[in-house]
């Protein structure tokens, strides 16, 4: 390690790299040109960690959430999916920086997470009991289920009035999984979700350029022509 | 068996602000000095490069540079007749882990408290009588001044490179500045950031309110900038990544890249990294601490490291933990109200709304940690009659934009569906026309406010979690009420298309979600071994070779960020701790 206060040379390649970035947002031509040559290869089919009907079941909430218009691709052809799978077969679906000694109790909301699962396997108990509830009240698992079944379910089970019998909590999963469609929408692409940056397309984030101390000033209540970089397109 | 190393001048508990600023201190001084540090080490070359610094997923929701919950945590509780339980994951607050520690992810905010705070119950006292303050509220004065901390904190100010606006200059109101704080001897070592429009549009309404608004001081260069240790700055580009993030652009005021590498120079020191710190031991006297013992947590071995001094500079809750499990100090209980380990632990509150303007660009993704207009008409100004509201402290109300990343920040009018076109619509409409209007404020002590060992869950070296009880009071609830009209009044005053009011919180507090690495108390300053766990000078009262630095000294919390504090008496402190060398005995006598 060299004990150097502020490393001039590193500090440099970095500004002329995030300067080139600045560069191709001011001109969105050769910026989609960089995109395209730099685009991160489609996630390969196939899931490290969801079973087939787990699969069904997490394709048919993301595109329900997320339903393609002009707004964007559904939630499946924008990768949330494949992220979801990725985060679950991944360290933080295994418990990465999750306290997991016991004794277990239920606590009150205010303790927080204590279940004495990891998020992948509450995800696996989880998609199985939603789907057993689905079935008994419905009659078909949520991937077989119309649209304004599926609406009425995730109405009410987001607002708490669903339990899974002998299940994890369901408020506790429904929350998780929430969070995890968000992320996949609008997280970096190299996670699996965002593809070809549809989330940030959507509201207009610019993603991972940012040298913007000239664009203060000059975009001060003005439209960022925002042609979204990904980490892999600046790579 | 642990491997007895041969002793040194002073051993540094965690190397973050506090740590670096001692390291380099005392090294220059001519002590022979050694850090532990839990965690690695961090360079911005190494570890803050473009692009994959500009991760939303791993640094905001990961937590990439935090401290590991699975290692060690707290348990938590509302109140001592609930039952406390781990809090299993990170969530309301994110301290750091590393060479460099919480100071790495900060966003800069340095602020200079006042005598408003040092003085808090003699102030109150003093101007709305002994029976104002509730009974169960444990404030008490700190013990310094502000006046003997002024000079350090301008020293902190110009080491972080804390770009901002005067207000009062020995006493000459500033215009532009903030006209409620203390005089300074001289202006910030850097003008202000560049407003972002919704500081504009804030800023033009709160001076129409009759209010005081001014640019946030902040440790964000507003431009290249040399630090008096000849330490180089770049210039803030307004990235928008943060909070959480460390800065590629070494604009951001950081300990890596200050102070620490200055003293890894100094022949003097030495930096251990993954040491964990298990314990601080004590001589058979019960006078003094001898040293520290440590795992290397890349092998398991472990040292007992000996040492003339001992500087505990780890995180707040870290600092007091090594307090509880070392035996050090009697443990605070709430029945008697007796003891001072573990006492007045403190927190913030907050409240918001959010203001969205149909047509308006706010571009919230270009900003930087302190891109904030602030107005303190309802903190620290003294004048403001707190005697017909039936409360005590204060907050910051502010506007601007903070690391708003598209994961934790989509804004959309309240009703709006959670998912769905109409969702898909609202949120692609709001992200970038909506601004916020929002508080930060105080927590006074409170007799229930606290921590100890919990008598069931373990770390990861078997030893007791520590426990944390705390709850917002009714002090809290009646200023947030009050904070809440205040904002909503203003926001509606600028007109927006829609509003999504602000909501005085009367929820108990939760772990989750993020609400601010702002923990303080547990180890405080005072002018009393009764009283308090440390002299004026952060010293131990019972051991007086052990000195504790950071955000734990404080006898309850204000509504500023700690750090300016916390870097201003770790400089105080670094001077306290040289004349002690010269003559080892209690800097103060009891």
């Amino acid at each position: 390690m060299k004990n150097v206060p502020f490393n001039r040379r590193a500090f440099l390649k970095s500004a002329v790299a995030s300067s080139a970035a600045a560069v191709s947002v001011g001109l969105p031509q050769s910026a989609q040109a960089q995109q395209k040559a730099a685009a991160p290869p489609t996630p390969s089919a196939g899931y490290a960690f969801l079973n087939p009907d787990e699969a069904a079941f997490i394709e048919a909430v993301v595109d329900h959430m997320v339903p393609a218009d002009e707004l964007s691709p559904k939630g499946s052809d924008m990768g949330i999916n494949t992220f979801i799978d990725r985060a679950l077969a991944g360290g933080w679906g295994k418990g990465d920086r999750l306290y997991m000694q016991g004794p277990w109790k239920q606590g009150v909301p205010s303790q927080g997470y204590q279940l004495p699962l990891t998020p992948a396997e509450l995800y696996r108990a989880g998609i199985a009991s939603a789907n057993a509830y689905c079935v008994k009240t419905y009659s078909k698992p949520f991937d077989k289920m119309p649209e304004t079944q599926r609406q009425e379910f995730l109405v009410a089970w987001s607002t708490g009035k669903v339990n899974f019998e002998n299940g994890p909590p369901a408020r506790v999963f429904f929350t998780m999984l929430y969070q995890n469609v968000i992320e996949g929408m609008f997280s970096d692409p190299l996670y699996g979700g965002n593809q070809n940056k549809a989330g940030w397309k959507m509201i207009g984030f610019p993603g991972v350029i940012a040298v913007n101390q000239q664009n203060i000033e000059k975009y001060r209540d003005k439209k960022f022509p925002a042609n979204p970089l990904g980490i892999a397109d600046m790579s | 068996m642990a491997t007895r190393l041969k002793e040194v001048d002073a051993v540094i508990v965690g190397l973050g602000w506090t740590g670096g600023i001692l390291a380099k201190e005392l090294s220059a001084a001519g002590l022979k000095v050694v850090a532990l540090e839990r965690g690695k080490m961090f360079s911005t070359a190494e570890d803050f490069q473009v692009p994959q610094v500009r991760d939303e997923l791993r640094y905001v929701q990961r937590h990439e540079l935090m401290q590991n919950a699975a290692r060690d945590t707290l348990t938590i509780r509302n109140n001592p007749n609930q039952e406390a339980l781990p809090m299993r994951r990170l969530g309301s607050f994110l301290p750091g882990e590393g060479a460099g520690g919480s100071g790495m992810h900060w966003s800069g905010h340095t602020w200079r408290w006042t005598d408003m705070e040092f003085k808090v119950r003699s102030r109150y006292e003093e101007r709305y009588g002994k029976s104002f303050i509730p009974a169960d509220m444990t404030i008490q004065d700190w013990g310094i001044t502000y006046a003997e901390l002024e000079p350090y904190y301008d020293k902190f100010e110009r080491v972080a490179a804390v770009s901002g606006k005067a207000g009062n200059i020995d006493g000459q109101i500033q215009p532009g500045g903030n006209p409620f704080e203390a005089p300074r001897a001289r202006e910030y070592p850097l003008p202000p950031l560049t407003p972002i429009l919704a500081n504009e549009v804030f800023s033009a309404a709160a001076k129409n309110a009759g209010y005081h608004p001014f640019p946030r001081p902040s440790a964000n260069a507003s431009r290249a900038y040399t630090n008096p240790d000849g330490v180089r700055f770049g210039a803030c580009q307004y990235c928008g990544f943060c909070q959480r993030f460390g800065c590629e652009a070494n604009a951001k005021g950081s300990p890596h890249m200050t102070v620490i590498p200055i003293a890894m120079r100094n022949p003097n020191f030495e930096l251990r990294t993954h040491a964990w710190v298990s314990k601080i031991l004590k001589d058979a006297s019960g006078k003094r601490v001898t040293g520290v013992t440590y795992t290397n947590v890349l092998n398991g071995e472990e040292f007992e490291q000996p040492a003339s001094i001992v500087l505990l500079t780890a995180y707040a809750l870290n600092n007091v933990h090594l307090m509880l499990l070392s035996g050090l100090g009697q443990p605070y209980d709430p029945v008697s109200q007796k003891g001072v380990i573990g006492k007045n632990y403190c927190y913030q509150t907050g409240a918001g709304a959010t203001l969205f303007f149909e047509g308006r660009n706010f571009n919230p993704f270009m900003s930087a940690g302190g891109s904030s207009a602030s107005a303190d008409d309802f903190n620290t100004n003294w004048d403001f009659d707190r005697g017909k509201h039936g409360w005590i402290g204060g907050y910051n109300l502010s506007s601007g934009f903070n690391t708003a990343l598209p994961i934790g920040y989509r804004p959309v009018p309240r009703g709006t569906p959670a998912w769905g076109k109409e969702w898909k619509a609202a949120t692609a409409k709001w992200y970038q026309t909506a601004m916020n209007v929002g508080v930060s404020g105080s927590v006074m002590a409170n007799r229930y406010n606290y921590f100890d060992l919990d008598p069931t869950y373990r770390n990861a070296f078997g030893q007791p979690l520590m426990r944390m009880t705390f709850d917002y009071k009714e002090n809290e609830h009646k200023m947030g009420r009050h904070a809440a009209q205040v904002i909503n009044d203003l926001a509606k005053s600028m007109n927006p298309t829609r509003l999504n009011e602000a909501t005085a919180r009367t929820e108990p507090w939760t772990v989750v979600p993020y609400q601010s690495t702002h923990n303080t108390g547990g180890t405080i300053m005072g002018t009393s071994p009764r009283s308090s766990a440390l002299n004026k000078y952060l010293q131990s009262w019972d051991y007086h070779n052990l000195f504790v630095v950071g955000a734990n000294v404080f006898a309850h919390n204000a509504s500023y960020n700690p750090t300016g504090p916390v870097g201003a008496l770790a400089y105080w402190t670094a001077d306290a701790v040289k004349r002690y060398t010269k003559n080892p005995a209690p800097l103060v006598s009891a």
